[in-house]
């Protein structure tokens, strides 16, 4: 007698714990093997990008909150340096500081997250998710302090930031910068040393070097697998240039180098906020500019590094308030469409927790 | 930031916990806080309680109570009471004689219904003690609204279950689909019968109570595997598949483990079991590491638990086996999960932890209560593992029991009956013959365990874990590849 298996197709999602939002993944499974999944995204289309070109550019800010909602600060950044190159509008050197705090306290509060859950998707019941949400939470604290709101900030402008932080801003930032290194190491030990979540993420997942640039992987994915790239470095934006930090790099390229490098960058980003909180100058916090800002006729690709990789804005302008084209290079479609080779030939649970590890945000995917 | 204006700083909100203290104080000061009159009563009640111990244990010492109808430590010597008296009932029915019927079926039925009404009872208080004790794990409060500390918690989420509708799927067997959550409750109940509470109160002593509760134990994966089928959903079947893949490799270690019990204590009867750990003044755990830990990895699996609840991977495959079911469908498996965990508990306590003995204190406490300490300290153990470990996939499972756990199960069988041949023709004190032998199996066991790891090519680098590298340059394919060259 001979027994045969015969692909069965198995639909992850769009309601499924563990895809991170409204997106399905078509997996054609072979036992608990898979051989082939398709990515379907598109449930949670906005239509921001057609939405955009009937706004200024200021109204066009609060769609950066919304298409990578765990990140607004990053996006409303990228946004603010596009339109700013764009239009030639100073920045005083105040608000730069500001954002530069603002965007890395955005990039731990994204990577707490995301390596949060990635250790819930390995099966660990939420407990590391929830230690990771209290430095989160007091982020977002600090976020509400400033700006009000705590998930979608719509915090920079062009030519500044929206607010002054208020007084009890800088004490509360220093206690937490303060506590964050060893609550971080407090997080390292709770995972790393233990052997079932090296079991399930070492050798999972691997993506070479070559195939990751030739994907164009971004972020914390392509320095995973050992690529040194990082905006920040390559190309500083705000006040990069003056900031003293390291670029971590993975060796492999598996689940448990992202996992890793996140982990390292938020000790990283932290050193950024001390150095930012010591430097900061007097002044300013905002350039006053038209409210209707017509910039010259002309486009602009205007980038940032970003909590999941390089998000970019790609911006038209005809000379009139609102952009001619608005484009969002979102860092999390292109991480995704590399799944379908890491995934292929592994098991469905390997599947899962690469999913989680490339830390994808719906919003952005569909926009 | 210059000169900053007097203004009151804002509290940070801090965790559930952290607030808990801020607004209550923490214990030494609500203490502090008592009014006097509170803790004069107290301090009555207190001495009141003292005085009242002190009474019983001059009773106990004095052994008024041993044997007796009224002796609460031991209910076993009620219910023999009640059916000499129930055997003295004259009359015939259908020409058997009326008193030795109710002799058997009323002591039975009250002990049905004692060892059901206790479990029920668990099933409501164990999910709530399951959720606050996860939460304080994750330093969340846990349910805190229904009732006082949310104690009703667990009823309002019975009453939810029961209002909601059962759907059941397009193109499910309706049959097959209804029975299961029945049917899975029947070895959780049944497993139950012969464990012994005290010296005299086994509902069902047998004198094969270990094959009984192995072989009915393993009895719920045919329930498990009917909802999964009948389901119609790839989830369900996957889920079902891994428990059946699951329980057939573990059935084997555990039935390896609990052999060597058998062959240290030369009986398959519980009550035996533990009275041979209450004579030699020795748990199991001691004498048989290996095969206690064994036992409980093993049981993890078969009622799926951390870490190998891959049955039902939250993350991976829903809810397993019971994705599709909902309403009180769905309440019965997660109960049925629950009782099986304190059920769990209860074995590995009688099988090593001593069951209802506690070196001689059991002349003090009554019985049942010492087992249901030992229990729920297993379900403790449970509940610990759920807040802390990652889930194994199902491949690395299998490994685990074909390539590591049987093989040293074996050995560990061959160990103990060479041991116990020993015990039995060695004519020297007990003390210093299992002493030894408990020093041998700790030592034994603490080099297998790692040394067969290493043997089958396991090596994790869990001493140094892999720390990501710093790049000095910023560039692409380059500069990573002699990152490469230097790493």
């Amino acid at each position: 007698m001979t027994t045969a298996s015969e692909p069965y197709v198995l639909n992850i999602g769009p309601q499924h714990p563990s895809t991170h939002g409204v997106f399905r993944i078509r997996v054609v499974m072979d036992g608990e093997q898979i051989q082939d999944l398709d990515m379907i995204v598109g449930y949670l289309h906005r239509s921001m990008e057609k939405l955009a070109e009937e706004r200024t550019y200021t109204q066009n800010i609060p769609f950066t909150d919304r298409a990578d909602y765990l990140a607004a600060m990053s996006g409303n950044l990228g946004l603010c340096l596009a339109v700013e190159r764009l239009a030639d509008v100073e920045v005083p050197e105040r608000a730069s500081y500001l954002r530069v705090i603002f965007a890395e306290l955005q990039r731990i509060a994204s990577h707490a997250m995301a390596n949060g859950t990635l250790v819930s998707d390995a099966g660990a019941w939420q407990t590391p998710l929830l230690y990771m949400f209290r430095e989160r939470e007091k982020i977002l604290d600090l976020f509400e302090m400033t700006c009000g709101a705590r998930l979608t900030t719509n915090y920079m402008r062009i030519g500044g930031v929206a607010f002054e932080p208020p007084p009890e801003f800088w004490p509360a930032l220093r206690e937490l910068v303060d506590e964050l290194p060893q609550r971080i190491d407090e997080y390292a030990q709770m995972v790393q040393g233990n052997e079932i979540f090296i079991a399930r993420t070492r050798n999972v997942g691997i993506i070479s070097p070559e195939d990751a640039i030739n994907g164009s992987l971004v972020g914390p994915a392509l320095r995973g697998s050992g690529v040194p790239w990082d905006l920040r470095k390559a190309e500083p934006y705000c006040v990069y240039d003056r900031m003293d930090f390291e670029v971590p790099v993975g060796t492999i390229g598996d689940v448990y180098d992202r996992y890793m490098v996140r982990l390292e960058e938020t000790r990283q980003s932290t050193r950024i906020i001390r150095q930012a909180m010591e430097a900061i100058p007097e002044g300013p916090h905002k350039t006053d500019i038209p409210l209707a800002l017509r910039p010259e006729p002309g486009e602009i690709y205007g980038r940032v590094e970003g909590p999941r990789g390089e998000t970019g804005f790609y911006l038209v302008s005809d000379g009139s308030p609102a952009p001619y084209r608005f484009h969002i290079r979102a860092p999390s479609l292109i991480n995704l469409s590399l799944l379908r080779e890491m995934a292929r030939g592994a098991a469905l649970s390997d599947a899962v927790v690469t999913l989680g590890s490339l830390d994808i945000v719906v919003g952005e995917i569909d926009r | 930031m210059s000169e900053q204006p007097a203004i009151v700083k804002r509290q940070l909100p801090a965790t559930p916990m952290a607030r808990q203290i801020i607004e209550r104080g923490t214990l030494r000061e609500q203490a502090a806080r008592m009014p006097f009159a509170a803790k004069v009563i107290g301090a009555i009640f207190g001495i009141g309680f003292l005085i009242a111990n002190a009474g019983i244990a001059y009773i106990v010492v004095d052994g008024r109570l041993d044997g007796m109808w009224y002796d609460f430590r031991d209910l076993g010597y009620a219910i023999e009471r009640l059916r000499v008296e129930l055997r003295t009932v004259d009359g015939t029915i259908g020409g058997q004689e009326l008193g030795a019927i109710l002799a058997y079926w009323v002591p039975a039925l009250i002990g049905g219904i004692g060892i059901l009404s206790f479990l029920g009872g668990f099933l409501l208080i164990g999910s709530w003690i399951e959720r606050r004790l996860l939460a304080r794990f994750q330093i969340r409060t846990g349910p805190n609204r229904v009732g006082p500390y949310g104690l009703l918690q667990p009823l309002a989420d019975a009453l939810k279950l029961m209002q909601k509708e059962v759907l059941i799927p397009a193109g499910a067997d309706r049959m097959l689909f209804y029975l299961p959550p029945v049917l899975i409750f029947i070895p959780a109940m049944l497993a139950w019968g012969p464990i012994p509470w005290a010296e005299n109160m086994a509902y069902l002593d047998l004198n094969v109570g270990l094959l009984y509760v192995v072989s009915i134990t393993s009895l719920s994966v045919l329930a498990v595997w009917l909802a999964g089928w009948s389901s119609n959903n790839h989830y369900a079947l996957l889920g079902s598949m891994r428990t059946v893949a699951m329980m057939v490799s573990y059935e084997i270690p555990i039935s390896l483990a609990l052999l060597s019990v058998v062959l240290v204590t030369g009986s398959l009867r519980l009550s035996a079991i533990v009275a041979w750990q209450a004579d030699h003044y020795l748990w199991l755990a001691l004498l048989l590491p290996f095969a206690l830990f064994t036992f409980f990895f093993s049981s993890t699996a078969e009622i799926n638990r951390t870490p190998n609840d891959i049955a039902e991977a939250e993350s991976e495959i829903v809810a397993g086996f019971h994705t599709e079911y909902s309403g009180m469908k769905a309440g019965l498996f997660l109960a049925v999960e629950l009782g099986n965990a304190l059920l769990t508990g209860a074995l590995v306590a009688t099988f090593f932890l001593g069951g209802y003995t506690l070196f001689g204190l059991e002349e003090w406490i009554p019985g049942y209560l010492i087992l249901g300490a030992k229990a729920t300290f297993g379900y403790f153990i449970f509940i610990w593992l759920r807040a802390t470990l990652p889930r194994f996939r199902i491949d690395q499972l299998m490994n685990f029991a074909w390539k590591y756990l049987i093989p040293l199960s074996i050995a560990n069988v061959l160990l103990v009956a060479i041991e116990a041949s020993i015990a039995a023709r060695w004519d020297a004190p007990a003390i210093i013959v299992y002493g030894l032998f408990v020093i041998v199996n700790i030592a034994l066991t603490a080099y297998a365990v790692r040394a067969w790891a290493r043997a089958i090519g396991y090596a994790m680098d869990v001493e140094q874990p892999a720390q990501p590298i710093f790049a000095k340059t910023i560039g692409g394919l380059k500069a990573a590849r002699s990152l490469r060259g230097e790493a």
